[in-house]
C-alpha cells in the first residue's frame, strides 16, 4: 500500500506480507474531485483485496459519499483512475461500474416505491427492446440468491410496503443479482437498530467468506473495530491513515478522523426545577398511520431530557407535535401547566425550536441571513411596526448573532444556503437562544454536522440548560444522547419507554432497547 | 458537461438576461419572416416603426400594455408564491362582465367617483374570486391549480357568451352580441387627448408600485416570499401556508380581473367575447420576461405591446400573418427560460 | 323526460362517443407515458393544435390520410423533443416550458397555416376519414353500429391503449419507465440512464399528441382554424389523473367522457332554446374539473413527477 503524504502519514503502518499474497480486485489511483473552491477528495489512491471488509471512516464532510459515488460512477472525478480486478473501468457511468462487478448500497435507497421487489432488482438487467421481461427466470435467481446469503424478502411485495431494513436487503440484493464482486455500503447502520446492525455485518461476514471485497462507509469507531478487517481514515478529503483494525484501537482511530483534540462539553451537575413541559398521553395519527402513541413525559427547567432511538420510529412526528406544527390527535401537551397552543409556539413565546432537517424547515436558503433571523419573530414589535418590516432591527438583530454565535461565512445580507451546515445551525440556535427561554426543543440538533460544529451546538445546548431552559431532545445519536441528557427515554414504533437516569443507562441496554427490546421486557 | 450553479450573480446578468432572450425570439422569428419571403430587417423596422412611429402609434401601444401591465403582474404575483394561476384570462373577463353588469345601478346610486371606486373594486373582486376557489380546492384537495385555472378559463369564456347574449345584452347593438355599456360618467379620463390613451396605465404604474412596496416592504410580503420559496420552512416558522396562499391568490386573481375592468372601463365601454386577444395567457410572458418583478413587468409589457401593436402594422405592410407577433412572443418566454437558466448556472467542462 | 333517457338506446350516440373520445385517448395515453416518467407536459393543448394543422396540411398537400396521421405525429415528437430538451437534459420548469411551448406550438400553427393557405371566404377542405365497418363484427345488432363503425384512427388509438397497457407492465423498457417517474436515481444506481429514458418517453407522449390533434382535423371536421382543439389537452391533463396513470382507466375515463359530451349534445338537440347552449358547452370542463378534485386524494401520483434529476445531485 502507499503512503502518499510521508509527513502527515508518519505514523501509518504500511503493507504486511498478508495483504500482498491476497488477490487484488480494486484499485483507486490519485482520484481528485473539486465541487467550485471545495475539495472533496484530493488525489486519492488505496487497494482493496478479495474477500476483505474495508471501512471507509471519516467525519461528515470528510468525502466518503463522493469518494465511493466516484467509484460507483454516479460522479467523474476531476482526474484519476480506477481498476477492477486489473482493467481500467470507465469513469462516470454507473453501468460501467455494474459490469465491472462493483455494488452499491445507496445510503437512500435507490428503490421504486410503485414497483415490486423482483422489478427493482430487474430493472436494467435486460435488454430494453425484448417483448417481455423474464420474470420467472428473475425470481428463480433471486430467491436462489436470498437463500444464499439469508437475505429473505418476498419477491412480489411492493417496495411501499416493507421495513427499512428489508428495503436494505433489497439493495445488497440488487447488488447480488448483478454479481457485484465489490460491495460498497454507504452508512448501513445509520437507519438500524443495534441487532439488526449486527445481523447485517454476519451477512456481509458471510459474503467476504465467499470472496466478495466489502468497502462500508462508517463514521461510528465501535462498528469498524468490531466489523471491518482495515480501515482507511479520511479527512478533509485526503486519506490520513490506513490500519489493520486488529492492530489499532478506538482512540488512535478518533483521534486520526477528527484530526484535532476536539472536546466535547462535559455535563456538569445541575439541579432541576419545575416541570416546564408535559406530554399526557400524546397521539398522533398521520393519514391513517400511527405516529406516536400514548407518549409521556415531563421535561423540567434545567434539565435536558434525551429522546433516543433509531431514525424512523416516530421521532418526525414527535418533533412536529412538540413545535406546534401539528396539533396532537390525542392528549395534550402543557407548557408551565397551561396548554400549548400549536402554531404560535415560537422564540418570541419562550419556547425555541430546532427542526429535524435543517434545510427543508430550518431556513429558507435563498433568503438573507437576517430575514431567516427574524422569520419566526417578525411580529416582534423591534421587528416590524404595522405590518411593515423594520429592517434596521432584524439586520442589527442578524448582526449580532452573527457576533455572538460565531456564524462564518458571510453577512447579513448573505443568502444562508450558501452557509456551512454548521454555520447554518449556529444561525438556528443563535436566532433561538438570544432571548432566555423556558423550553428549547432540539430535534437532530447534530445531524450531519463535523466535530467542531458538534462540540459548539453540545456547548449551547449545555448552556441552555444551565441558564434554566428545559432542554428536549430528540436525537439518534447514543453517544450524543448519553453525553446531554440527564434521562433519557427511548421511542421506538411511536411509543416512548419510561424514563432512565443517565447513571442507570448504559449503551448496550438502550441499543437494545433502541430495536425494541424493552417492550417485552416491560 | 454539466451545469454547476453559480456563485455570484451579476446585476448586469439580471439586466441582460431579458435582452438575450428578446435578441434570439427575434433572430428565430425572423427566419419566419424570411419564410413568409419577407425580408426580416426591414419587417423589424417596420415594427418599431408601427409601434413608435408616430404620436398616435405610441398611445395606442401603452394603451395595449395597460391590460398586460395587470395580468402580468397577476401572473407574476402568483408565481413567485407558487400558486400556478393561467386563468387570468377567465379573471379578466370575469373582471370586465362584473364591471359592466355593475356599471349602470352603480352610477344610478353613488356619484361618479364612489361608483368607478366601487366598479373597480367588484371587477376585481369578480376576478379573485375565480382564483380563490381552485387554490382552496388545491389546499383541501391537492387538485392541480393549474388545470383548473385553465379550464376555468373555457367556462367563465362560455358564461360571459351567455350573459351577453342574455340578460347583460345590450339589444340596440348591431353585429355580434354584445354587453350593456357602462354609462360615460364612469369611464376613465384620457390621458391624451384625440387619442385612446386613458389614465388606467398611470393606475396600473401605481398598483405595480404598490405590489412592489408589499413584496419588498411588509411582513405579509416577506413572509409570502419564505411561503414561496420553502413552504416547510415557512411552516415551521409559524405561518399559515393556506391563509398565504388564499390572500395571494385573492391578490393575484384580483390584479387579472383589474385588466378587464379598466379595459371596460377605459377603452371599450362594454363587454365582448373577442376582447381580449389572449392578454391572460400574454400575462404569464410578461410576467416571466419581467423577471416575476413589479417593475420589470412594466416593461415587458410595454414591449410585449410594442410587439403586437407593431406586428399588426408590419403584416398588413409585408403581407405576413399576423400571428407573427404571437410567435414572437411565445418564443421569448422559451428563450427567457434558457436566459435564466445560465443566469444562474454556468456550463462546466 | 323519456327522450333524455332514450338517447342512451340509440347506437348513433355511442358511434359518437367514440368518436368524441378518440382525441382524448390519444391525448390521455400521451399525457400518461410522459408523467409516468416523469415529466408534467403542459405543451399537450399545442402538441394537439400543431399536430391538428401539420396533419390536414399533409392531407390537403399530398390526399394521403395516414401520411397525414404520420407527420402529426412526427411534428408531435418535435416539440416534445424541445420540452424534453428543457425540461429533462436542462432542468427547467416543466410548468412555465410546458405553457411556453403550448403558446409556441399554437402560433407558430397559425402562422404556418396562414403561410400555406392564404385568407378565404370559406376555409379549403379535405376528404376526412371516413367510418370502416369491421368486417363481421360489425354486422352485430345495435353493437356493430354502436362500436365497430368508426373512424381507422380510433382503432388505432385502443390498440395503441393495449399496447402502451402492455409495454408499461409486462416488458424492462416500461418497468424502467415507471421506475423512473417514482426515482430516477434508483434508475441510474441500475445502470440505465434516467435522461434519455424521460427524453423518449415525452417524445413518444408527445407524438401521441400530435396524432390526438390530428384525429380532429382529418376525421371530425375537414378543416383547420384556430382554437379548435378547445381545450382538449388540458382536459386530458385531468383525465390521467382520474385514470391514476393506468392506461386501461386512461380510455375507460375517455370513453366516459366523450359518453358525456355525446350524450350533452343529443340533450340539447331535445331541449334546444330551453336551456342556453352555453350550459352543454361547459358541461365538459365542470365533469374534468370535478373528475380532478374527486380522484386527486385517490390517485397515486408518480413520486418524481416533476421533479428534475440532475445526476450526482441527490
Amino acid at each position: 500500500m502507499v503512503v502518499h503524504d510521508p509527513k502527515e502519514m508518519s505514523s501509518a503502518i504500511s503493507v504486511t506480507d498478508v495483504d500482498i499474497r491476497q488477490r487484488e480486485v480494486l484499485e483507486l489511483y490519485k482520484i481528485t474531485k473539486t465541487f467550485g473552491k471545495l475539495v472533496a477528495n484530493d488525489d486519492i489512491s488505496f487497494k482493496v483485496y478479495e474477500g476483505e471488509l474495508v471501512a471507509l471512516l471519516g467525519e461528515n464532510g470528510a468525502g466518503k459519499t463522493t469518494l465511493m459515488n466516484i467509484l460507483f460512477g454516479h460522479l467523474l472525478p476531476d482526474a484519476g483512475q480506477v481498476a477492477v480486478f486489473g482493467r481500467e473501468m470507465e469513469l462516470g457511468r454507473p453501468r460501467a461500474a455494474i459490469a465491472a462487478g462493483v455494488g452499491m448500497v445507496h445510503q437512500h435507497f435507490t428503490l421504486a416505491n410503485n414497483l415490486t421487489v423482483l422489478e427493482n432488482v430487474m430493472v436494467g438487467t435486460e435488454a430494453l427492446n425484448r417483448v417481455a421481461s423474464d420474470r420467472a427466470g428473475g425470481r428463480r435467481k433471486l430467491i436462489a440468491l436470498a437463500e444464499q446469503f439469508g437475505l429473505a424478502v418476498n419477491p412480489d411485495a411492493y417496495v411501499s410496503d416493507l421495513s427499512v431494513g428489508e428495503r436494505q436487503r433489497v439493495e445488497i440484493l440488487k447488488a447480488l443479482y448483478r454479481d457485484a464482486r465489490i460491495l460498497i455500503l454507504d452508512e448501513p447502520t445509520a437507519v438500524l437498530a443495534a441487532p439488526e446492525a449486527e445481523r447485517l455485518f454476519s451477512t456481509l461476514r458471510t459474503m467476504a467468506q465467499k470472496g466478495l471485497s466489502i468497502i462500508f462507509i462508517s463514521h461510528k469507531l465501535g462498528e469498524v473495530m468490531e466489523a471491518s478487517d482495515r480501515v482507511i481514515v479520511l479527512r478533509a478529503g485526503r486519506i490520513v491513515a490506513e490500519r489493520r483494525t486488529r492492530d489499532t484501537d478506538q482512540a488512535t482511530l478518533a483521534e486520526l478522523m477528527v484530526g484535532r483534540r476536539v472536546n466535547r462539553p462535559v455535563r456538569q451537575r445541575s439541579e432541576p426545577g419545575r416541570v416546564v413541559l408535559a406530554a399526557e398521553q400524546l397521539g398522533f395519527i398521520e393519514r391513517g398511520e400511527v405516529k406516536l402513541r400514548d407518549v409521556n413525559f415531563t421535561v423540567r427547567a434545567a434539565e435536558v431530557l434525551g429522546i433516543v432511538g433509531v431514525s424512523g420510529n416516530g421521532q418526525a412526528a414527535l418533533g412536529h407535535v412538540v413545535c406546534g406544527i401539528d396539533p396532537p390527535t390525542q392528549g395534550r401537551l402543557t407548557l408551565d401547566g397551561a396548554t400549548m397552543e400549536s402554531s404560535r409556539t415560537t422564540a418570541s413565546a419562550g419556547v425555541g425550536r430546532i427542526p429535524e432537517d435543517r434545510h427543508a424547515e430550518g431556513v429558507v436558503g435563498e433568503m438573507a441571513i437576517w430575514e431567516n433571523a427574524v422569520l419566526e419573530r417578525i411580529g416582534e414589535n423591534r421587528f416590524s411596526r404595522f405590518g411593515l418590516v423594520n429592517r434596521k432591527g432584524a439586520r442589527a438583530f442578524a448582526a449580532e448573532l452573527i457576533r455572538r454565535f460565531d456564524i462564518r461565512g458571510g453577512d447579513v445580507d448573505q443568502q444562508v444556503r450558501r452557509l456551512s451546515g454548521g454555520n447554518m445551525q449556529k444561525l438556528i440556535l443563535g436566532r433561538n437562544l438570544a432571548g432566555q427561554l423556558r423550553l428549547l426543543v432540539a430535534n437532530q440538533p447534530t445531524r450531519g454536522l463535523d466535530e467542531g460544529a458538534i462540540a459548539s451546538v453540545h456547548t449551547e445546548l449545555l448552556a441552555a440548560r444551565a441558564s434554566g431552559t428545559a432542554v428536549l431532545l430528540i436525537s439518534e445519536d447514543l453517544n450524543e444522547v448519553c453525553a446531554l441528557a440527564d434521562r433519557i427515554q427511548v421511542i421506538f414504533k411511536g411509543s416512548l419507554s419510561a424514563p432512565l437516569a443517565a447513571e442507570a443507562a448504559d449503551a448496550r441496554t438502550l441499543g437494545l432497547m433502541m430495536a425494541g427490546v424493552w417492550e417485552t421486557a416491560q | 458537461m454539466r451545469l454547476e450553479r453559480r456563485v455570484d450573480i451579476s446585476m448586469a446578468l439580471v439586466v441582460a438576461a431579458p435582452l438575450a432572450a428578446i435578441a434570439s425570439a427575434l433572430i428565430i422569428a425572423g427566419f419566419l419572416i424570411a419564410l413568409a419571403g419577407a425580408d426580416p430587417f426591414k419587417a423589424y423596422k417596420l415594427l418599431v416603426v408601427s409601434a413608435f412611429g408616430s404620436r398616435l402609434s405610441i398611445t395606442e401601444t401603452l394603451v395595449r400594455a395597460t391590460p398586460l401591465i395587470f395580468t402580468g403582474l397577476a401572473a407574476a404575483v402568483a408565481f413567485r408564491a407558487r400558486i400556478w394561476n393561467i386563468g387570468a384570462e377567465g379573471q379578466l373577463y370575469a373582471g370586465a362582465l362584473a364591471s359592466a353588469a355593475v356599471g349602470h345601478s352603480a352610477v344610478a346610486m353613488f356619484p361618479a367617483p364612489l361608483a368607478i371606486t366601487l366598479v373597480i373594486l367588484i371587477g376585481a373582486a369578480a376576478g379573485a374570486i375565480l382564483l380563490i376557489g381552485p387554490v382552496f380546492l388545491r389546499i383541501r384537495t391537492g387538485a392541480d391549480e393549474v388545470v383548473t385555472t385553465l379550464l376555468l378559463n373555457f367556462i367563465t369564456f362560455l358564461f360571459v357568451s351567455m350573459m351577453i347574449e342574455g340578460p347583460l345584452r345590450d339589444p340596440d347593438a348591431l353585429g355580434w352580441p354584445q354587453s350593456f355599456a357602462v354609462d360615460s360618467s364612469i369611464t376613465l379620463p384620457l390621458l391624451v387627448s384625440r387619442s385612446r390613451l386613458h389614465v388606467g396605465l398611470l393606475l396600473a404604474f401605481v398598483v405595480a408600485l404598490a405590489v412592489w412596496f408589499v413584496q419588498a416592504r411588509t411582513v405579509f410580503g416577506l413572509q409570502v416570499r419564505a411561503a414561496g420559496l420553502n413552504p416547510e420552512a415557512a411552516r415551521f416558522a409559524g405561518i399559515s401556508l393556506p391563509r398565504s396562499l388564499l390572500v395571494v391568490a385573492g391578490l393575484s386573481g384580483g390584479l387579472a380581473g383589474l385588466a378587464g375592468t379598466i379595459e371596460v372601463l377605459g377603452v371599450r365601454g362594454y363587454v365582448t367575447t373577442d376582447m381580449s386577444p389572449g392578454w391572460g395567457y400574454s400575462g404569464i410572458i410578461v410576467a416571466m420576461l419581467g423577471g416575476l418583478h413589479p417593475l420589470g413587468v412594466i416593461a415587458s409589457a410595454i414591449f410585449v405591446a410594442l410587439v403586437f401593436v407593431g406586428s399588426n402594422g408590419m403584416s398588413r405592410a409585408l403581407n405576413i400573418p399576423s400571428y407573427i407577433a404571437d410567435v414572437i412572443v411565445s418564443v421569448s418566454l422559451l428563450t427567457m427560460l434558457l436566459s435564466l437558466l445560465f443566469t444562474n448556472y454556468r456550463i462546466r467542462r | 323526460m323519456m327522450d333524455a333517457l332514450g338517447i342512451l338506446a340509440t347506437a348513433s350516440v355511442w358511434a359518437a362517443t367514440l368518436r368524441i373520445a378518440t382525441p382524448l385517448i390519444f391525448g390521455t395515453l400521451g399525457t400518461l407515458l410522459c408523467e409516468r416518467s416523469g415529466v408534467l407536459n403542459l405543451g399537450i393543448e399545442g402538441i394537439m393544435t400543431i399536430g391538428a394543422m401539420v396533419g390536414w396540411l399533409t392531407v390537403y398537400r399530398s390526399g394521403d390520410l395516414w401520411l397525414g396521421l404520420f407527420a402529426a405525429a412526427l411534428i408531435g415528437a418535435l416539440f416534445g423533443l424541445i420540452h424534453a430538451v428543457f425540461t429533462v437534459s436542462l432542468g427547467l420548469s416543466q410548468h412555465v416550458t410546458g405553457l411556453g411551448i403550448t403558446l409556441f406550438a399554437s402560433s407558430l400553427a397559425y402562422y404556418t397555416f396562414r403561410l400555406a393557405v392564404p385568407m378565404a371566404a370559406s376555409p379549403p377542405t379535405i376528404v376526412p376519414f371516413q367510418p370502416w365497418r369491421v368486417p363481421l363484427l360489425s354486422d352485430i345488432p345495435f353493437l356493430g353500429e354502436a362500436i365497430f363503425v368508426q373512424a381507422a384512427p380510433t382503432y388505432v388509438a385502443i390498440i395503441l391503449t393495449v399496447i402502451v397497457g402492455y409495454v408499461l407492465v409486462y416488458t424492462p423498457l416500461g418497468t424502467a419507465i415507471r421506475m423512473t417517474g417514482e426515482n430516477p436515481h434508483a434508475v441510474e444506481a441500475q445502470g440505465l440512464n434516467p435522461i434519455r429514458i424521460r427524453i423518449w418517453s415525452v417524445v413518444a407522449g408527445s407524438a401521441l399528441m400530435g396524432m390526438g390533434g390530428a384525429f380532429l382535423t382529418i376525421a371530425v371536421f375537414n378543416s383547420f382554424f384556430p382554437t379548435m382543439v378547445q381545450g382538449r389537452g388540458w382536459i386530458c391533463t385531468a383525465l390521467v389523473v382520474f385514470a391514476s396513470w393506468k392506461p386501461w382507466k386512461a380510455l375507460l375515463g375517455a370513453i366516459l367522457f366523450g359518453l358525456f359530451d355525446a350524450y350533452q349534445l343529443r340533450l340539447q338537440q331535445v331541449v334546444a332554446g330551453a336551456i342556453p347552449s352555453q350550459i352543454f358547452l361547459m358541461i365538459p370542463y365542470v365533469l374534468s374539473i370535478a373528475a380532478l378534485v374527486v380522484s386527486t386524494q385517490r390517485a397515486r401520483v408518480p413520486q418524481a413527477l416533476m421533479q428534475p434529476f440532475r445526476r450526482g445531485e441527490h
